[in-house]
């Protein structure tokens, strides 16, 4: 009997809903119009280098990273620039976007294009960083934090493990599984390649026991390198926090206000950690994507490799367009996602999957009072206490308060929503919890 | 049995006297002294503790009225009392109380269900500030009114209510003492505490909407859409990020009407009376 890790505070069990998980990454279609946000990552939006008019590659570097917390954005196609303004995202907020109308399918000479797997990493540390910043990588988890500063230590730091995460506890969603079983070879090159960069010999890549044949690929396959092994982890949402999956594989407690990189843990995603294999080793940035369309009133759903910057709609369409029962489109995963208001916004670095639901599972339920029962506080992985937090926001009490319940330590779950039997949107309130702490 | 009953007064009678005694040099040797300027002023004050003044409470504004001399007092207004109390507090004091015009809540927005209707349904929680925090709304205009009713909920004076037809808040301005609860509560700031202009009357552009003109359209038939009419009118007025703002100082009576009938899309809004 294999141990299998999972952290010990809080979780739940939702219905996995994993519908996609035989469906191999098919190409996504060509979009005749993408359109590319400048800022799509925690931090400063790049800067434009194209203007209206100007003819691109694939992989042209288009949007220059501003600062230290910023990415560089490419093109994900070849054509000319038509448009470098606001756009309504898929929030309806405006957003600056570039739009690129496609004209053939043009790469930059630099790329490499061949299919064969690249074992050798002859780079030093430095070499791989700029690399993963000229890359324009970022946490394709769905945090967006660019990935360069996590892989260039301070020299007060020291890192130990660098764990991958395969977990994707969110329902629906198997673009991490699906990349897992078809590229795995890729993924280990890509944790050897972070390895290296960190000075280290230790990456871990944790999978969650419902993937079955990603394990089994990626066990078979990591006895054949140095330096990276493969965990098991039990099924429990959210194993894949950062907080979580730490605690669960090492067993140490990530404080309050502190980064992983405090206690010695670097957690990269599967999808991220794929990007870095093909900047460093194949030169090729981040402009496409594994994206899942899935959902309970999807006609037919799959899982794409998606060109940044494709129509939310064109996926759609592709996977069999927009039935009647379709009452909102999430992007993101049912627990954590966002519910958009706009089909025309695009797919972004972040965009894991777009899912079509319906029907009373995924509908509000009126709220009633709250009876006291304290199951949110006891599913609450940050070990928080949501009904408080509720009450405080409620009572317009001041940030002070809020700051005393460590609402600004809520990961947004959503655990104590899923669980509350009174309907009560607890999450909602922490988001404004959180909102509240960060004005002041 | 007579005996007893005297022991008892005389015990009872005497612990009472010595526990007096005790209060009477206790109160005296820790009283608080207290201004007796801020007890008639806080007599003046109409105690709502709203917090408008930019105070604490009614009894912090008393004491920072005490404290004043004549040209902080001049900083010193109580949105709620008004002008009268403000002279009654100047007298008390023996300043000269300086003029302040009446000021009132507008709502930049006329997002109602015709003007702006709704293209999505939203369905969670009945509050502007989680609404705003998920999407740009019902009706798409990003800057728009949610029609949720925070305001409704933060303001302490009835004086918002919201309109079950057009789904806007309205402000009675009968009832509203510019106390600033809605300015804080809206995550749009769609409410402005507004002086009413030199000579009476107010004139504004009720709407916040900052995207180009064709788009603010398709959301909104009442949006600004930035023409730049308004702007020929008054100097005052400028428009910026696609948006005009008219500044109290444009003189409401003089121009208010012209600037109503020149906007193409009837954003801007003219009241010859602010109140009644």
């Amino acid at each position: 009997m294999v141990k299998k890790y999972t952290f010990p505070m809080g979780g739940i069990h939702p219905d996995k809903h994993k519908i996609t998980s035989a469906c191999p990454i098919t190409a996504a279609a060509l979009p005749e119009v993408v359109t590319i946000p400048v800022k799509q990552h925690i931090g400063a939006p790049a800067k434009i280098m194209v203007a209206k008019g100007d003819k691109v590659k694939v992989g042209t570097l288009i949007a220059d990273a501003d600062g230290i917390v910023s990415a560089d954005v490419h093109s994900s196609v070849s054509g000319e620039v038509v448009k470098v303004e606001d756009i309504p995202g898929a929030s309806g907020y405006g957003e600056k976007m570039i739009s690129i109308k496609t004209e053939g399918d043009e790469w930059e000479p630099s790329i490499d294009r061949s299919p064969e797997i690249i074992r050798d990493i002859n780079l030093t540390p430095e070499e791989i960083v700029t690399k993963i910043r000229e890359g324009g990588i970022v946490g394709m988890g769905g945090a967006g934090y660019p990935t360069p500063i996590k892989t260039a230590l301070p020299a007060d730091k020291k890192v130990d493990v660098l764990i991958v995460n395969g977990i994707e506890c969110e329902p629906f969603l198997t673009a991490d599984e699906r990349l897992m079983i078809e590229k795995a070879e890729q993924i280990i090159m890509g944790a050897r390649v972070i390895n290296r960069a960190l000075g280290i010999q230790n990456a871990v890549i944790a999978v969650d026991e419902n993937k079955p044949e990603a394990v089994e690929k990626l066990t078979a396959l990591s006895k054949l390198y140095v330096g990276v092994n493969v965990k098991v982890c039990k099924t429990k949402y959210p194993q894949g926090g950062e907080r979580q999956l730490i605690n669960a594989i090492t067993g140490r407690e990530l404080p309050s206000g502190k980064l992983p990189v405090d206690i010695g843990c670097i957690v990269q995603n599967v999808g991220t950690v794929f990007a870095v294999y093909e900047a460093v080793l194949k030169n090729k940035p981040l402009f496409e994507r594994v994206v899942t369309v899935s959902g309970n009133c999807c006609r037919h759903p799959g899982n794409y490799l998606a060109r940044i910057g494709t129509p939310i709609s064109s996926l759609i369409e592709q996977s069999g367009g927009l039935s009647d029962d379709v009452e909102k489109i999430v992007i993101g995963g049912p627990m954590m996602g966002n519910t958009i208001v706009n089909t025309a916004a695009p797919v972004t670095k972040l965009t894991s999957g777009i899912l079509l639901l319906g029907g009373d599972e995924f509908r509000k339920h009126e709220a009633s009072s709250c009876i006291r029962c304290g199951k949110c506080a006891v599913v609450c992985p940050a070990g928080l206490r949501p009904f408080a937090i509720r009450q405080a926001v409620c009572f317009n009490d001041p940030a002070e308060t809020l700051r005393r319940l460590h609402a600004g330590d809520c990961i947004e779950c959503g655990c104590c929503a899923y669980t509350c039997p009174a309907n009560i949107p607890l999450l909602d309130y922490c988001k404004i919890a959180k909102q509240e702490i960060r004005k002041k | 049995m007579n005996d007893l009953i005297i022991i008892n007064m005389l015990v009872l009678g005497g612990t009472a006297l010595a526990a007096a005694m005790i209060l009477y040099f206790v109160s005296k040797k820790f009283a608080v002294r207290t201004d007796e300027m801020v007890i008639r002023i806080a007599e003046s004050l109409p105690q709502a503790n709203c917090g408008a003044c930019g105070k604490a409470g009614c009894a912090d504004f008393a004491t920072a009225c005490a404290r004043a001399d004549e040209p902080t007092f001049a900083n010193l207004y109580c949105p709620v009392g008004g002008q009268a109390v403000m002279q009654k507090i100047a007298s008390l004091k023996g300043f000269a109380a300086t003029d302040k015009p009446a000021t009132v809540a507008v709502l930049r927005c006329q997002g109602t269900c015709r003007n702006a209707p709704a293209k999505i349904v939203y369905d969670a929680v009945s509050s502007c500030r989680i609404a705003n925090r998920i999407s740009s709304g019902e009706s798409g205009c990003p800057d728009g009114c949610l029609h949720l009713g925070d305001c409704v909920k933060a303001c302490k004076f009835g004086a918002l209510s919201l309109d079950q037809t057009t789904g806007m808040p309205v402000v009675n301005a009968a009832k509203c003492v510019s106390c600033g609860a809605c300015v804080k509560i809206c995550p749009r700031g769609l409410f402005e505490i507004r002086p009413q202009s030199p000579a009476g009357g107010m004139v504004y552009v009720a709407c916040r909407n900052r995207q180009k003109g064709a788009v603010a359209r398709k959301n909104c038939s009442a949006a600004c859409i930035a023409c730049q009419k308004c702007t020929k009118i008054n100097d005052l007025i400028k428009v910026e990020d696609n948006l005009s703002y008219i500044p109290p100082t444009v003189d409401a009576r003089e121009f208010g009407a012209e600037l109503r009938d020149s906007c193409p899309t009837g954003a801007i809004i003219y009241k010859e009376r602010v109140r009644g």
